[in-house]
């Protein structure tokens, strides 16, 4: 059971990474390819009824983890106070600067809520990659299940390592470009005339950055912790399948999106997140936080609820993730096509 | 006390507050802006039509506010509260992940459309979007309820030989029958606010004398709603509640009514201040008798006080308690006083030309949120010291590993974030409130275009 709940929180990482992914890169090339406050509007507009759906992912993939593991809950959070209570504030900052520079039409202040806008979601893409990147490399937990990291002490994998180090930086600048790739490719799918010439110039641009992250992030994550393989060596057919995915992924990307079937790079662009965090899970399984020291390291099996409330949440945990797939389905489906102004609130 | 404890309770305790200040409006409007969007629906009034578009607009600023204030309640849970979540993660989890899976989804979903899809959807499509809204808001409402009501009245769970309390019964969990009472009172209270608030809005308008239509229509619904709910609050969901507590918290009821002494024919003190060393109310006005014939419908019942309990298990800060609980009441009794003064005033047709209650429903709006907060005090500070009642103490329930300077950067940090916030959204419903209901060209263009 414990298993099945490593995935089913997994699954739901990833949908919010992928889902919340597109409106955090969209914001990232904000400033960039928008530069009239029409074309502004009209990325707004292509996120706006979607952006607060995609976030609930975040709520529900953290309400789940907190049911199944909640001593890893307990320990990662607390461990993690200082860049968690940061993302809170990000997350604030780029809710008001959506939302409020619709209700405040004056230019001034337009240009202020766009930074705030673009500058949030650029630092919450690397925040995000950084906390996987401390996952990957671990914490320094020990014998009560808890440790508490500064944000940061020297950069380097030190016995006391920061949230930022390095190597969690790298993965920190390599989650930034995936989700600026993965943003530009949905405001391409959501935009056309200039604005969506100039978004799909920037997944163009991203994709060697890309390309080059990846290997580079690889070889330093097998380089700090050569035990990620250990998994894919045992079940070979599962383990190839990720490196297929990935790279075969970023290949579609490159076909792709200069033929103009930017639709078909979103896509896998999404799977290309998809194989990596299905990846890391599977090379992390069955550790859920690993220790700088291993034996301290926090599994499945030390941290999981009781049986009886995992089985018990199964029943219903399905129920509702019917029914949130089917509104977004729905929801997409209502706002599908390109976004046209004057219909909208942005 | 120990600082970092401090620190975290206080982190809690600013955080939930200004939150709830939120979400108590969302409920309140969701279940009017139904009732508003259903006689649109099926009368095709114009004027019902705008104002439902109208407190719709109020409705997702507010929504806003409420969802990034909300995040970081989930988060203390782990951040703050470690150890509180290792011990009772196994129970309350199901309760808030639950939260996420059905009431976040369905609202968050349906928000969008009610908001934004006027335009695409049918009539009847976007009524329902509505009705969606209003479940989703007042479930998510449940699931929080039946979370606290967990730390209140723990049921459902066993001790698991780690030591942390583990979901025996899933059905006794969601059931338990202190969510039920305190989600009525909880509920209740949150219509209360939008029902002031709404009334309040068209009581501006009529003294301004613009919008007339729409301004009668607000004080109507405001004061239908407010005088139902007001009375609702005190009787039988007030009740009911209270007589959960002296059931299972009589600790918290003795030191709630500020009642040091058992006795016989308790009295309820109306006023006074608790002097807690001394043990006795300085400067009472009470009614004798009237505490034991609420507690058990009879004068003369025997009533225990805090005498009766080790000083160990008393609320920990007995006058914040005591006055929480006595402006809850008293703005409580207050509200149905103005609600029921103004239904008779309705209902003889008076009431749009009383400019004296017109004055009063206005000034009124912010009161109720007093009573909500002062509300919620009561009951968390009533359940210390306890954070799961007799189960866990709060002194052991905090992130140990969090050092108290880390706290305070991250309390100060949201004091900060939440000024500018509250500024904002003063500043942005006011602007609404002032462009009035009736189809202005500005800000939020599409509703009107719709139209």
């Amino acid at each position: 059971m414990a298993t099945i709940w490593f995935w089913i929180v997994g699954v739901m990482v990833t949908a919010y990474v992928v889902l919340d992914g597109f409106d955090l890169g969209a914001g990232a090339i904000y400033l960039a390819v928008a530069k009239t406050d029409e074309e502004r509007r009209k990325v707004l507009r292509a996120i706006g009824p979607v952006w607060d759906g995609n976030e609930v992912w975040l709520l529900a993939a953290g309400g789940t983890l907190y049911f199944a593991f909640p001593q890893l809950y307990a320990s990662s959070f607390s461990g993690f106070y200082l860049p968690l209570m940061m993302v809170l504030w990000l997350l604030m900052l780029r809710a008001i600067g959506i939302e409020f520079r619709a209700h405040v039409r004056h230019p001034v202040w337009q240009n202020f809520f766009d930074v705030v806008f673009s500058v949030s979601s650029i630092l919450l893409a690397i925040f995000f990659g950084a906390a996987l990147g401390n996952v990957i490399r671990g914490v320094p937990l020990d014998a009560t299940g808890y440790f508490f990291e500064p944000l940061w002490t020297n950069f380097r994998l030190s016995a006391e390592p920061g949230i930022l180090d390095w190597y969690t930086v790298l993965i920190g600048v390599m989650a930034l470009v995936t989700l600026t790739a993965h943003g530009s490719l949905y405001v391409a799918v959501k935009t056309d005339e200039d604005l969506g010439r100039r978004a799909r110039g920037v997944a163009l641009l991203c994709w060697p950055l890309q390309f080059f992250l990846t290997c580079i992030g690889l070889v330093a994550t097998y380089f700090i912790r050569p035990e990620v393989m250990t998994n894919y060596g045992k079940y070979m057919g599962i383990g190839l399948l990720v490196p297929i995915l990935v790279f075969g992924s970023l290949g579609v990307m490159l076909w792709a999106n200069p033929k103009g079937k930017e639709k078909l790079a979103f896509i896998a662009s999404s799977l290309y997140i998809t194989g990596m965090l299905v990846g890391a899970a599977f090379a992390l399984y069955p550790v859920v936080l690993p220790a700088r020291d291993r034996q301290y390291s926090l599994t499945i099996y030390n941290t999981a609820a009781g049986a009886h409330g995992l089985s018990v949440g199964f029943v219903w945990w399905t129920l509702g993730a019917i029914l949130a797939v089917a509104y977004f389905v729905f929801i997409y489906r209502m706002f599908r096509g390109k976004v046209q102004l004057g219909e909208g609130h942005y | 006390m120990d600082s970092a404890l401090l620190i975290h309770r206080l982190h809690f305790a600013f955080t939930v507050t200004f939150h709830y200040l939120f979400p108590q409006l969302t409920m309140g409007l969701a279940l009017l802006i139904v009732w508003l969007k259903t006689i649109a629906y099926r009368r095709n009034d114009p004027v019902y039509h705008q104002a439902a578009r109208f407190w719709a607009k109020i409705f997702g600023i507010n929504f806003v506010l409420g969802v990034v204030t909300g995040i970081p309640m989930e988060f203390q849970f782990g951040t703050n509260w470690s150890h509180f979540s290792r011990f009772a993660g196994g129970v309350i989890g199901q309760t808030l992940a639950m939260e996420g899976m059905f009431a976040f989804f369905l609202e968050s979903a349906f928000l969008g459309l009610f908001l934004y899809g006027e335009k695409r959807l049918s009539p009847k499509a976007h009524w329902l979007s509505s009705i969606a809204v209003f479940v989703g808001s007042w479930l998510s409402g449940y699931f929080i309820i039946a979370t606290d009501a967990f730390m209140q009245h723990p049921v459902g769970y066993f001790t698991s030989p780690d030591g942390s309390a583990q979901l025996s019964s899933f059905w006794q969990l969601v059931l338990n029958p202190w969510a039920w009472w305190q989600y009525a009172h909880n509920m209740s209270g949150a219509a209360i606010t939008g029902a002031f608030v709404m009334a309040a809005i068209g009581a501006f308008y009529l003294l301004w004398g613009k919008w007339t239509d729409h301004a009668r229509l607000f004080v109507k619904t405001g004061v239908i709603a407010g005088c139902i709910f007001s009375i609702l609050q005190l009787f039988p969901t007030g009740d009911g509640q209270g007589k959960m507590v002296a059931t299972h918290q009589p600790a918290t009821l003795a030191a709630m009514e500020g009642l040091f002494q058992g006795q016989a024919a308790a009295p309820v003190v109306l006023m006074g201040q608790p002097d807690v060393p001394r043990a006795k109310i300085d400067n009472p006005l009470q009614v004798p008798g009237m505490l034991s014939m609420l507690t058990y419908r009879r004068w003369n019942a025997h009533v225990k006080g805090l005498d009766a309990f080790p000083k160990e298990d008393w609320p920990d800060n007995i006058p914040l308690l005591y006055f929480s609980y006595h402006i809850m009441v008293g703005l409580g009794t207050i509200f149905i006083a103005v609600m029921i003064v103004s239904a008779f005033l309705l209902f003889r047709g008076r009431l749009y030309h009383a400019k004296w209650m017109l004055w009063i429903l206005m000034l009124s709006a912010p009161f109720p949120y007093i009573a909500n907060t002062a509300g919620w005090m009561t009951a968390e500070l009533g359940r210390q010291p306890w954070l799961v009642y007799g189960l866990m103490r709060t002194q052991d329930g905090y992130s140990k590993m969090v050092s108290a300077g880390n706290g305070m950067f991250t309390l100060l940090g949201f004091m900060g974030m939440y000024m500018v916030l509250g500024i904002l959204f003063l500043f942005l419903v006011y602007r609404e409130i002032e462009a009035g209901p009736a189809g202005h060209i500005e800000p939020a263009g599409q509703l009107e275009e719709a139209n």
